[in-house]
């Protein structure tokens, strides 16, 4: 095979996988603070392009520049989402909170389909057949864009986590709920606040997304265990990991697809998660616990 | 998930019989009879997700894995090589355990417990999915049509009542299977299970051993609802028997109705049809049922783990006697 095929394949993937990471960041930090498993991450993701979408076609508002409206509105959304439901259940049995978030996504997924039906959608922009040259290689220019803009978020996500009050706050609680209950911390607010960060991380994701992807109903189903490989593969609650397991799911469906044909290309990232939950449950940086 | 005990006496079960059994007779306009099969369709593959995920707590979000093994498993024999789908339904039944051996043997090994089992199984079957949808022996993703030769011998019933009455004797074995349980030593151990794996371990339990066996048991009533599934529709593709909906489909009936109660999943499934029908003949409005039902799922879990039969309980009790 062309070596020039294979650049470009692991590229293309490695583009991807960028976004990948910021929907995976996500449900790390979630799953990081709260210790729940956010089932719903899924179908918030397929709200917010829907959402991006109609400010495209209803206020002509370029995705990108709609990130400005759509991060603050999803973490609002998230914040509300936690304070008024998943906050008062997240106390019980994982299975609960599983369960409950399942539900979040069964209402949400049918919610689209009453309101926009089955049908998928793409969106047009100026430059969305714009090519970006590399030599002899050409990468579309919204994928470039989508996958700086991304791992520019994460980096700003992760300094964030790491610098400011709420940040060291949030890996307090992370890391001891009691002990940071007794210094003051409010602990709930902070929950609130990180499913908050978790859910507007999505709101970014859908903005760089829809440039170069399409959405439906069903699109949370493609990215629900995409966003758990992910996690899985880096390790539950760990932010390196999610970049690495990002940029490798990203390169074993470019890959995937590659070698095995367009249908049974998919299987790639099923195939790594099973394994990985079989193998090594703690993921690539994950410590055993 | 439930703790009090279940007093049905006998004829308690004997009523519920007579009437499914009336029930086509009373109603017998097609609509109803189909209305019906489903609901009966829906209680037996919720069932079969209930062995598990009730009564021994194995929660599975990929449960469609044992069903379209088993779909497959038939309607390949039948239509690549004409075997006769009333063989084939004994053999849905083994595909579907020998998933069922397969996935438990590897997750119960790497000591998977809780969100994650549910969520391996989900991977399983979305890697199913994809393989139905590659390979040729499936039809890929254009899906195996049955040809349709309406005879009992078939097993396409000339009347729907004969679908009628097969998934009722279905319903019916596998409510006494929970009645089982509910009453047997190995039933005990799973609550056990259920309850507090470590504790149970400590109790001298071989976990893995009978976690392995429900879930073989549990796979194997799933694909027998397949193979029922591919007869009564004649058609089927990766996406409607691997796809998320039909797992989504079986918790639901079971939570809702009552996870780890015999009638539960009836109930839920009963409900499920019945809102989904009303759904359809009042607004016509895609998805509107699953709405409802999703949310009822929200409020089941927050404020009546135990399902709708203890609501039903709670009431009946409340009488004076």
């Amino acid at each position: 095979m062309d070596s020039t095929i294979l650049i470009s394949a692991a590229l293309n993937g490695l583009l991807v996988g960028g976004i990948y990471t910021l929907v995976a960041s996500g449900l790390t930090l979630i799953y990081g603070v709260l210790h729940i498993i956010n089932f719903a991450h899924g179908s918030l993701l397929m709200m917010g392009m829907f959402g991006v979408y109609y400010l495209l076609i209803k206020l002509r508002l370029d995705p990108y520049i709609s990130m400005l409206i759509m991060v603050p509105a999803m973490y609002a959304i998230g914040y509300v989402l936690y304070k008024g439901l998943i906050g008062r259940f997240s106390s019980g049995k994982d299975e609960n909170i599983l369960l409950i978030t399942l539900g979040l996504s069964i209402v949400l997924e049918n919610l689209a389909l009453m309101f926009f039906k089955g049908d998928t959608r793409t969106i047009t922009v100026g430059y969305s057949d714009t090519m970006v040259e590399l030599g002899p290689l050409l990468f579309s220019l919204p994928k470039v864009i989508s996958f700086f803009i991304a791992m520019l978020l994460c980096a700003l996500l992760g300094l964030y986590i790491k610098k400011s009050n709420t940040g060291k706050a949030i890996r307090a609680v992370a890391k001891e709920r009691m002990g940071a209950r007794l210094v003051g911390i409010d602990v709930d607010r902070i929950f609130a606040i990180s499913y908050g960060i978790g859910v507007a991380t999505l709101g970014a994701a859908a903005c760089l997304l829809m440039p170069i992807f399409y959405v439906s109903p069903y699109t949370g189903h493609v990215f629900v265990l995409v966003a758990f490989t992910v996690v899985v593969l880096g390790g539950m609650g760990s932010f390196l990991g999610a970049v690495v397991g990002g940029l490798i799911v990203g390169l074993t469906e470019s890959f995937g697809g590659l070698f095995l044909g367009e249908s049974l290309g998919q299987i790639g990232i099923s195939l790594i998660f099973i394994l990985i939950l079989l193998f090594r449950p703690q993921g690539l940086f994950g410590a055993r616990g | 998930m439930r703790r009090t005990p279940e007093p049905i006496a006998w004829t308690g079960h004997v009523l519920i019989l007579a009437v499914a059994c009336i029930f086509p007779f009373v109603f017998p306009s097609p609509f109803m009879v189909n209305f019906g099969v489903l609901a009966l369709f829906y209680a037996f593959i919720g069932q079969s997700w209930n062995i598990a995920g009730g009564f021994a707590g194995q929660l599975s979000f990929g449960h469609v894995v044992f069903f379209g093994a088993g779909a497959y498993a038939s309607t390949i024999l039948q239509v690549r090589f004409g075997v006769n789908p009333w063989i084939g339904l004994p053999v849905s039944a083994v595909a579907g355990g020998l998933v069922g051996w397969l996935i438990g043997y590897l997750s119960f090994r790497a000591g998977l417990r809780g969100s994650y089992f549910a969520l391996i199984t989900l991977a399983f079957a979305e890697m199913l999915r994809i393989i139905a949808n590659s390979v040729e022996i499936t039809g890929g993703g254009l899906g195996l049509l049955i040809p349709a030769k309406p005879s009992v011998a078939n097993f396409q019933f000339p009347e729907r009542v004969g679908f009628y009455f097969l998934i009722l004797v279905l319903v019916t074995v596998s409510i006494a299977i929970a009645i089982w349980l509910k009453h047997s030593r190995f039933g005990a151990q799973l609550a056990a299970i259920r309850e507090n794996e470590d504790a149970a371990r400590a109790l001298g339990i071989n976990v893995f051993s009978e976690k392995l066996k429900i879930l073989i048991l549990s796979g194997a009533l799933g694909g027998i609802g397949g193979c029922f599934f591919s007869q009564y529709f004649l058609y089927i593709d990766p996406i409607i028997v691997f796809g998320v909906d039909k797992s989504v489909e079986m918790l639901l009936v079971s939570m809702i109705g009552g996870a780890g109660t015999v009638y539960g999943p009836l109930i839920g499934a009963v409900l499920l049809a019945a809102i989904s029908d009303t759904a359809r003949v009042v607004t016509n409005i895609q998805g509107l049922s699953l709405v409802i039902y999703g949310g009822l799922l929200i409020l089941i879990i927050a404020f009546l783990p135990n399902g709708l039969i203890d609501l039903i309980q709670r009431l009946t009790k409340r009488r004076p006697k």
